[in-house]
């Protein structure tokens, strides 16, 4: 059986880089993986998602209720792609909403996400990713904060995840990187 | 030999990557000693040929080609020179491509030639469904369909193998859930010596002329069969007999299948066209119940339909979907409902309902939303026919988009037909792709109408590649191609260039086009905001004056991702590039540069 993960946002905060990492990381312990990526059109601030097996060496889509975590990075997609997880698998997510332009086109409503994150959901863990990021030295490195947030749950010893982020980030953001993934871990140690 | 790379005992001691699959074909392409490689970008195949031009020190040829067809017969030439070859298109490009592709099976080629034609099912990123195993079938090329991003690497590999000994093309057909895997991958080692090529005469072969074509033919009828034995023997198909009831799959749904399918269901994966007919009709002797599940057309239940008189389950029973891609619940759904009980069980969870979407959208400050903008403005209530790229995603100005270089010919056939202006527009890339002969045609016939060319610089939809009109190749720099002198060339009676960032220029050019006769051409000239803010670092963003803000909306309307709509009020977020076009759209002057920064 594979541990199936998808990870969500919008297009350009980073949802491929963060699967390579985790792709990364089982290549370090020797395990099977196989993901699945958004590219071309979708990418240009569109809703995107990725979707890693680790342990799984078949087809690339983890079926809807059958992840065992999901990472967003934003909460309303987060509660877009909330049917992909299992009933008890994890939600790992970032609480800044980045509102898309079809809430003033088509006079939506961007729903209350804060509180939906955490009825719509069985096990949720959540931060303000972006504060975080910043805090450790840029708000881009906001989905290895949630790598961090994320890492006690994912089936893998924490060396070989970091190492993971040393493969896939360029070498001169390392250290901000080191630094978001242990605010993230220490936010989920907080919440515990 | 033909196999030897298949051998699984070489399995155990190879390194691993974590590779992308279409960088996964790339790879094996190198490691089966390719020689020459061309492609035009196009999703889910670009990052074959963007990978080929990441290795330094090469010792192969690599070019980003114009188009599709002009791709096709270099990647020929080189071939008939002795040289392992690739050709990358999705597969639209092979439309583009179908004029060499179908007659070049008579002829055949010396050095292995692979042509990769990727599908979309879905689509996710190309405007059909259309399937690229019918046009190995109707031009007799074999063709090999990768369920996994291992197999498609092992396929490339055996694809210039099996083109070599039967002289004859392969075709490799991923789709677009495989060229987007990532998956951990052997890698082998790359050959360092290289073949230097050699054209031998032979003109029985290479003059296509009736006379020869008729010979070409049976030679062509005649390798199918060895053609056929030779795939039979792969381990891209297999089969494992198990009960009445039997599934036939290919491609990523057999990998689904493998998933689900339960102890006692017969499973047949077909890898390789054209089938093996006699095998197949053994397979399905042995059942009663045949279920065949596959993406795009039912050309394997076709397949079966010819072999077989048990009961078959598939697209034509409307069992299995006729469009859009399969996956894990579809392919668990299916078997539920005909009797058969999935391995694995997945919980009911539905979407939630009525969420705002969030559809891709054009980059704050890219120069097609104040182009397209312009137009709108100046040519109201006129028709914009328009093209294939990013542009597609703007609110503004998009009328028409059917395939590559269409604009242009469907605009000129509008303009004969209509009283209404007519104003075309067209990518740099696109333009060169296909636009140019619909511009001579245009202004041939003496069409009436505006083409305004949105030169971005760069292939832009597809991943930056260089486009003939920036100075750039896949090598480096190289000779410049004006789009000016090009139109001009082409019969174009005006012929300008505005910088569309300067939007009252923009609107200015536009004005002067209107007032003029014939093929009229605008070059709106500005990179791509995502390449200049590479090259350039960040603008100095704007911000909106809540003081004098009018809550117009005008600025909202202009549809940039950094402006949103927050409680009543627009404010301008940090995706703001510092283009400035809104601050001339803003007719209360609220919108203004940040200070401070």
């Amino acid at each position: 059986m594979s541990f199936d993960l998808v990870i969500v946002g919008v297009g350009g905060q980073g949802t491929i880089l963060s699967a390579r990492i985790i792709g990364e990381a089982c290549i370090i312990e020797g395990r099977h993986v196989i993901s699945a990526e958004t590219h071309g059109m979708a990418q240009r601030g569109g809703s995107v998602e990725n979707h890693v097996r680790i342990d799984g060496n078949l087809g690339p889509l983890v079926p809807i209720g059958g992840a065992d975590m999901l990472i967003s990075l934003e909460p309303l997609e987060a509660i877009r792609y909330g049917h992909y997880l299992k009933k008890d698998g994890i939600l790992i997510s970032n609480t800044v909403p980045i509102v898309p332009p079809t809430v003033y086109r088509a006079g939506t409503l961007y729903p209350d996400t804060d509180s939906l994150l955490l009825s719509k959901f069985n096990h949720a863990k959540i931060c303000n990713a972006n504060i975080l990021a910043t805090e450790a030295g840029n708000v881009l490195a906001a989905n290895i904060v949630l790598i961090g947030l994320a890492s006690p749950h994912l089936p893998f010893e924490e060396e070989n995840l970091i190492e993971g982020i040393r493969r896939s980030v360029p070498p001169k953001t390392m250290e901000i990187n080191m630094r978001a993934f242990e605010l993230g871990k220490i936010h989920n140690e907080e919440m515990c | 030999m033909l196999h030897k790379h298949l051998n699984p005992r070489w399995r155990e001691i190879k390194i691993k990557r974590f590779m992308l699959c279409n960088e996964a074909i790339a790879r094996g392409s190198l490691e089966a000693g390719l020689d020459f490689a061309t492609g035009y970008p196009g999703t889910p195949s670009s990052e074959v040929i963007d990978t080929l031009s990441t290795y330094h020190d090469r010792n192969f040829y690599v070019e980003w080609s114009v188009n599709e067809k002009v791709a096709l017969e270099n990647a020929i030439g080189a071939s008939w020179c002795g040289l392992r070859s690739i050709c990358v298109m999705k597969h639209v490009g092979l439309n583009v491509a179908a004029d060499p592709f179908m007659s070049l099976a008579y002829t055949g080629v010396k050095g292995g030639l692979v042509v990769l034609s990727a599908d979309d099912p879905f689509p996710h990123s190309s405007q059909n469904e259309q399937d690229s195993r019918r046009y190995a079938h109707a031009a007799k090329i074999p063709c090999l369909d990768p369920s996994t991003p291992q197999e498609a690497k092992d396929m490339v590999k055996y694809a210039f193998c099996l083109s070599e000994r039967h002289e004859i093309p392969v075709m490799l057909r991923p789709t677009t859930r495989i060229c987007h895997a990532r998956s951990d991958i052997e890698i082998d080692d790359i050959p360092k010596e290289s073949r230097i090529g050699k054209f031998a005469k032979d003109p029985k072969r290479w003059v296509l002329v009736p006379a020869h074509a008729k010979e070409l033919h049976k030679k062509l009828n005649k390798k199918q069969g060895k053609i056929i034995e030779d795939l039979s023997s792969t381990p891209f198909n297999y089969s494992m007999n198990r009960g009445e009831t039997a599934i036939i799959s290919s491609g990523v749904a057999s990998a689904y299948l493998r998933e689900l399918i339960p102890d006692g269901v017969s499973f047949m994966k077909i890898g390789t066209y054209p089938i093996d007919l006699r095998k197949l009709k053994a397979f399905t002797e042995r059942h009663k119940k045949i279920l065949v599940i596959e993406e795009l057309d039912p050309v394997l239940e076709e397949a079966v339909r010819m072999v077989s008189s048990s009961e078959i389950i598939g697209k034509m029973t409307g069992d299995v979907p006729l469009g859009g891609e399969l996956n894990l619940n579809i392919v668990h759904d299916i078997l539920e409902k005909n009797g058969i009980s999935p391995k694995i069980r997945y919980e009911e969870r539905d979407p939630e309902e009525g969420l705002p979407k969030r559809p891709p959208s054009l980059c704050a400050g890219c120069m097609h939303q104040p182009t397209l903008y312009a137009i709108e403005e100046v040519f109201k209530g006129d028709i914009y026919p328009s093209d294939i790229g990013c542009y597609t995603l703007s609110a503004h100005a998009i009328d028409t988009c059917l395939c590559m270089g269409s604009s242009v010919s469907i605009g000129s056939g509008i303009s004969h037909c209509e009283e209404r202006n007519v104003v075309v527009t067209i990518g740099d890339s696109t333009f060169m792709h296909t636009g140019i002969p619909g511009l001579i045609n245009a202004a041939y016939n003496d069409a009436k109408m505006v083409l305004v060319i949105l030169d971005n610089r760069t292939t832009a939809m597809t991943g930056h590649q260089p486009t003939p009109g920036t100075g750039e190749n896949i090598s480096g720099t190289c000779k410049e191609l004006s789009l000016e002198a090009i139109c001009r060339a082409c019969g174009a009676d005006l012929v300008e260039t505005v910088d569309p960032y300067d939007f009252v220029a923009m609107k200015e050019a536009l004005h002067r086009a209107k007032a003029k006769h014939g093929v009229r051409v605008i070059i709106a000239r500005h990179p791509c905001a995502i390449i200049e803010k590479k090259r350039k670092g960040e603008e100095i963003p704007f911000e909106i004056d809540v003081k004098r803000c009018t809550k117009c909306g005008d600025c909202l309307d202009y549809g940039c991702p950094a402006i949103e709509l927050y409680d009543i009020k627009p404010i301008i977020n940090d995706l703001c590039n510092g283009c400035g076009i809104c601050s001339v759209l803003c007719s209360s002057g609220a919108i203004i540069r940040r200070e401070g920064r």
